[in-house]
């Protein structure tokens, strides 16, 4: 039980220097150019797009937003305040970040277990249905679609899924956020890949599994093929498809600022890319903190089930 | 999972009383003789020298305005149509497989340069600084690569070269992971020691026994990792981030074509199509060489991606 603790304290240290390092980066990243942050907050509030900030200008919002400082002031402040929960205000939409990025974590969130949900549930089961027909004709179908499925770029798969069932078809709506309906086509996008990948993981893995000689064994003791996929192999079968979903959601969460760009999906996504093209530097950073800090919480969650479906994982 | 072949294929090859070179060799020979790695490579070839030979294939430039015949559907003079702006779609996809592989290789080779130095030193020098590198790597493995290369090129503004550096920066580390576990394996081999008893200098053993021992596996990561390099480049560019609209890339022809969706199909079909046939080619080279050399699992290269 020490020995747990120790593991997820180390992990939790390590956690929060991520967390910390990202948020540096990005915020000197955004910085780089100098003088550049008052001309932008000018430009998107009181000037026209076309007029030349003057220098009184500049000067008075630089120290209105304390601009003058060197860089590593400027980020201790941010930290210090973030770490009271105050991630400041975006310059553009004159809103806390808390505010716009707890007002859009929930969209961001449905999406991507949406997603999750349809890798896991189709993913696990097809995996498992494609290694009992190995090399059959299904198996080939299968595995053609998967290939497809981790080479397509995701957005291309939406616009696809567009074409075909919202503007031919008029089943599903172009874009927006609501109903139900509205979350079946991003959900099925984003999640394509990690599907693909669930399906190639769960086959290779269930064979390999099937090959070990206790499989053997239990088949020969003359338990029923369901029994011995359901209770000796799956779960060993499991675990290569865990650590691969689990690696997918990273990629979802890139995948999803895409997807959340073309359905007009209110989460997180697309205020980042809203933000970047704004270069509105506190909610940049507040969106790289929340998605920096679902993506590592995830992950250590995924390393804990790993290691309690498999006691032969040491905590190292 | 790249990782986890590459490595059973070097260390199969250490435990092998057999030398280095012979098997390395044998090994080549095993990858170039399986079908579907040939077939891959070939239409990659193919690929590569339409997107060289662009300027003399493409019927007409692919900057040409011509508003008069905008968005017509394929037809004979405008064999894939038109877009909004009337430029030939054809075309443009031609010189966007060029624009694509410039991309891709250099993002590939700069990662694969920073991933050498920083994993090769970390491996070599052990100590502190293969403390600091360690953590550094873990550090950059441990976030989504698409926010990060997204933060880059939004702070430093879209530009080719702004792109093929942010993708590089969240690139390098995988590749200075596994060439830092390289050296350290090589490091450990008798004829280092050999070497390094009869006054070998630091340099000579690096460049004459570790580098040469170390490297094969980490440009076989990089070249599979081609195909996802493609694909977040596009993605980024999808964005509207990186390309400049003057010059043609799948990814930002799939943007531009998106408004016109319900006129123009056809606009959005054949750039997705490229992209899809170039990453699928790639994945089935992983494909190929996970079945030349662990022919036990049947996981691809872009699974891991």
């Amino acid at each position: 039980m020490s020995l747990m603790l120790r593991y997820l304290a180390k992990r939790l240290a390590f956690m929060g220097l991520t967390v910390l390092a990202v948020c540096a980066l990005t915020f000197f990243l955004m910085n780089i150019i100098p003088g550049g942050t008052a001309e932008l907050i000018l430009k998107h509030t009181i000037l026209e797009m076309e007029e030349i900030p003057t220098d009184e200008q500049i000067a008075e919002i630089s120290s209105r937003y304390n601009l003058h400082d060197p860089l590593y002031i400027q980020f201790g402040r941010w930290l210090s305040s973030a770490l009271e929960g105050d991630l400041g205000s975006s310059y553009i939409q004159k809103k806390p970040v808390s505010y716009l990025l707890l007002l859009r974590m929930p969209a961001t969130i449905m999406l991507a277990s949406a997603a999750m949900s349809i890798a896991i549930i189709f993913g696990i089961p097809l995996g498992i249905y494609c290694a009992m027909r190995k090399n059959r004709l299904t198996d080939y179908i299968l595995r053609i679609v998967t290939l497809l499925g981790v080479s397509m770029p995701g957005f291309w798969l939406a616009l696809l899924l567009i074409l075909v069932l919202s503007v031919n078809l008029k089943l599903f709506p172009v874009a927006g956020y609501g109903e139900a309906r509205y979350l079946v086509l991003p959900a099925v996008a984003l999640s394509a890949h990690a599907l693909a990948v669930t399906v190639r993981m769960m086959r290779t893995g269930m064979l390999e599994v099937m090959s070990q000689p206790y499989i053997t064994y239990a088949i020969s003791k003359g338990l029923s093929s369901q029994n011995v996929i359901l209770r000796h192999a799956l779960r060993n079968a499991l675990l290569p498809a865990i650590t691969v979903l689990g690696m997918s959601f990273g990629h979802m969460l890139g995948g999803a600022v895409v997807i959340e760009s073309i359905f007009a999906w209110p989460g997180v996504g697309s205020l980042l890319v809203d933000a970047i093209s704004a270069r509105d530097i506190p909610l940049v950073q507040g969106c790289v903190l929340a998605i920096v800090g679902v993506f590592v919480t995830i992950n250590l969650l995924v390393d804990l089930t790993y290691t309690y479906l498999d006691p032969r994982i040491r905590y190292t | 999972m790249i990782m986890k072949f590459v490595d059973m294929f070097f260390s199969a090859k250490r435990a092998s009383p057999i030398s280095s070179g012979q098997v390395k060799w044998s090994s080549y020979q095993r990858i170039f003789s399986n079908r579907m790695v040939s077939i891959c490579l070939i239409m990659l070839a193919v690929i590569a020298v339409i997107a060289l030979f662009a300027p003399q294939i493409a019927p007409y430039n692919p900057n040409d305005i011509d508003l008069k015949s905008s968005l017509q559907p394929p037809s004979s003079s405008h064999l894939l149509g038109t877009d909004h702006l009337g430029r030939d779609v054809l075309s443009r996809l031609l010189y966007g497989a060029a624009t694509s592989f410039t991309i891709s290789t250099s993002v590939v080779l700069l990662a694969l340069f920073m991933g050498i130095a920083l994993g090769g030193a970390a491996g070599y020098m052990g100590g502190l600084a293969d403390e600091v590198i360690s953590r550094v790597i873990d550090l950059f493995l441990s976030f989504p690569s698409m926010i990060f290369a997204l933060a880059i090129v939004g702070a430093l503004g879209s530009s080719v070269f702004n792109l093929i550096l942010a993708l590089a920066l969240v690139h390098w580390a995988s590749y200075a992971r596994l060439m830092r576990g390289q050296v350290l394996s090589v490091k450990s081999n008798d004829y280092v020691s050999s070497a390094r008893v009869i006054g070998a200098s630091d340099r000579r053993i690096l460049v004459k026994h570790i580098l040469p021992n170390a490297l094969a596996p980490v440009i076989v990561l990089a070249a599979l990792d081609m195909g996802h390099v493609i694909l977040s480049a596009a993605a980024l560019s999808f964005l509207g981030l990186g390309i400049p609209p003057s010059i043609p890339e799948w990814g930002s022809m799939l943007n531009a074509g998106k408004e016109f969706m319900r006129t123009a199909p056809y606009l959005t079909i054949f750039p997705g199509m490229a992209i899809t046939m170039t990453v699928v080619l790639f994945s089935l080279l992983g494909d190929g060489f996970q079945e030349v050399l662990d022919p036990e699992s049947e996981v691809s290269g872009l699974v891991s991606s």
